[in-house]
């Protein structure tokens, strides 16, 4: 859109953050009894709800288990009322398949499918509200999900995004600034070791500016990751307190 | 048809090679495979060859209603579909992971990087636009699906032209190529993708895996640049996981590859534009070469020849000349009457 700036001169954004800031993180571990293992995050305004059932038994065609190793199945879904305009294909569009693969592959990656062979684990991620940073929100909150479930990971799996504006790299994009047709790169990091599980990036950027984006994106992970880490002592405190006589 | 699953013996062998930085077909580890380009009798019409992998794409053009959120603007539509003639892995009409992932990654790599004006497909705004329709269909399988889908559909977009039109008012006239000259689509930049296989944990890399490779490797990473040194899209996927300064060396390995290739792209589209101005005969038919039995046409493969008398002669040295066996049969057969 013209006239819309999104780095103003003084150095804030369309919301009044920085370059390098992230929005306000909240989650909550644990919001479903009946699965094995839930999260709900928040990212700004991006809301992501993500359940993870498993590792149980194959589902379906016996002929998709794995002899040595648990298979990952993930579906991503958006919930109708998540856009603007009234969603009219929640799942089974294109993107949707997309996203639920992405979803898969980051999470074969970081869980330790090894320990559980001939198995399956389940991740459902529904979108309530999208504000930009999809992907993002989906990754935290299965990460969460997963560590609520039991299950064990190579370490947390933290999503990012991060866009390009007149030489300035800015990390965590909402909806407007993904959509005004600048750069957005989304990557999924593994903190500790510094190991990018996904990396995806839309629209032209050019080659030299690759460096600082993505450490722009790292960086934001990283910060993320800690917020990340203190949800779970949190909530392992609370479960603690509660279990304890 | 389930495809044959691959043996472990040819896995093992794959991976030693990949190790000893020795590909199937001779290759070094950054070389691509000869590429083809040909373009058939009507515009927008393109054959890609990478080696064996064979895709042909098409471009057409009709008058549609714009979207209600982009009035002015023409819409663009991609569809990748993998015929069962490409692999016996490929079924119709069956949506598998691939397809989604090529059909997403070629509308992200040309949609998205805003290669087409599509402010100029406008005919009249709010009302009708032109929707540009490119379909590729792989003729034939053998890895790096993405980058010759990608090369077959810029090309086949360069050499479309679409149809005349004047608007009086609401009144929209489009003449025949008879009556006015097609017009061609203004193509801002030409994004090519480049395919990254990685193996064994992401120590090794391989630029534009044939199909055996693709079926041993880790993981896949996809660089969508221009000449211009833009990258358009970057895409990683299978699981790998990558550092930062491996995504940066490929991001420089691609430039050089995508300059390679569109300077090809650019040389193709001139010879085209060149046969079909001098009135010579141009298109598919054309372009496929008479093999006859007389002229035994065949493509050179390249092979390591260094060290072939030193291994020749190890072989022959190692086994023993055992001329027990030989002894027996003789008296064996001694016994026999001839």
């Amino acid at each position: 859109m013209a006239g819309l700036e999104l780095l103003s001169d003084q150095g804030y954004r369309l919301d009044g953050r920085k370059a390098s800031e992230l929005r306000k993180v909240q989650a909550r571990m644990s919001v479903f009894a009946q699965a094995d293992g839930s999260a709900y995050l928040e990212q700004g305004n991006t809301k992501a709800l993500a359940v993870v059932y498993g590792p149980h038994e194959t589902r379906g065609s016996r002929s998709k288990s794995l002899h040595d190793r648990a298979v990952i199945n993930c579906q991503y879904s958006m919930a109708t009322f998540s856009t603007a305009e009234r969603k009219r294909r929640p799942h089974g569009d294109r993107k949707s398949s997309e996203m639920s693969l992405h979803l898969k592959q980051t999470f074969e990656a970081a869980v330790l499918t090894q320990l559980y062979p001939r198995s399956q684990i389940d991740i459902y991620v529904k979108i309530l509200q999208a504000d930009g940073g999809n992907y993002s929100a989906c990754v935290n909150a299965a990460t969460l999900a997963l560590v609520d479930a039991g299950i064990p990971m190579r370490d947390y799996v933290c999503a990012c995004t991060a866009g390009f504006v007149e030489d300035t790299p800015l990390a965590d994009l909402c909806h407007v600034e993904e959509s005004g047709g600048g750069t957005s790169l989304s990557l999924a990091l593994l903190p500790r070791s510094g190991n990018i599980a996904l990396l995806q990036m839309d629209a032209r950027l050019h080659q030299d500016h690759l460096d600082t984006l993505m450490e722009a994106a790292m960086t934001a992970s990283k910060g993320l990751s800690k917020v990340l880490d203190s949800v779970v002592s949190q909530h392992l405190k609370e479960v603690s307190v509660l279990t304890r006589d | 048809m389930r495809d044959t699953p691959l043996s472990n013996c040819e896995k093992h062998f794959l991976l030693k090679a990949i190790q000893e930085k020795k590909r199937l077909d001779g290759r070094q580890t950054y070389d691509y495979r000869s590429i083809k380009i040909t373009f058939g009798t009507d515009y927008g019409c393109c054959i890609v060859e990478l080696g064996k992998t064979r895709v042909l794409s098409q471009v057409s053009c009709e008058l549609v209603p714009p979207k209600d959120s982009r009035p002015t603007e023409g819409i663009m539509f991609f569809n990748v579909e993998l015929s069962p003639m490409a692999s016996p892995a490929f079924e119709p009409n069956r949506q598998s992971e691939l397809l989604v992932t090529l059909n997403r990654q070629l509308e992200r790599c040309l949609r998205n990087s805003k290669c087409i004006d599509t402010e100029s497909l406008c005919v009249i705004s709010g009302e009708k636009v032109w929707q540009i329709r490119v379909d590729v269909h792989v003729l034939n399988h053998d890895g790096s699906l993405l980058d010759a889908a990608s090369i077959a559909a810029i090309s086949a977009l360069s050499h479309f032209r679409r149809p005349d039109v004047s608007a009086q008012g609401q009144d929209v006239t489009v003449y025949s190529p008879e009556e006015r000259d097609p017009i061609p689509l203004s193509i801002y930049h030409m994004p090519i993708c480049v395919s990254f296989a990685f193996f064994l944990q992401g120590s090794y890399l391989l630029v534009d895996p044939c199909e055996r490779e693709e079926r041993v490797m880790d993981g896949l990473l996809v660089i969508a640049m221009n000449k211009h040194r833009e990258i358009c899209s970057i895409q990683s996927s299978g699981g790998i996981m990558l550092l930062k300064d491996q995504v940066l060396r490929c991001s420089k390995i691609a430039s050089v590859k995508v300059s390679e290739i569109t300077e090809l792209i650019t040389k193709a589209l001139g010879n085209d534009k060149k046969v079909r101005k001098e009135g010579g005969k141009f298109g598919f038919a054309e372009s496929m070469p008479k093999v006859r039995i007389t002229t035994l046409k065949r493509d050179e493969a390249p092979v390591e020849m260094t060290d072939v008398n030193e291994t020749a002669n190890e072989i022959l040295n190692g086994t023993e000349t055992s001329t027990e066996p030989y002894l027996y049969l003789k008296t064996h057969w001694g016994h026999c009457q001839f």
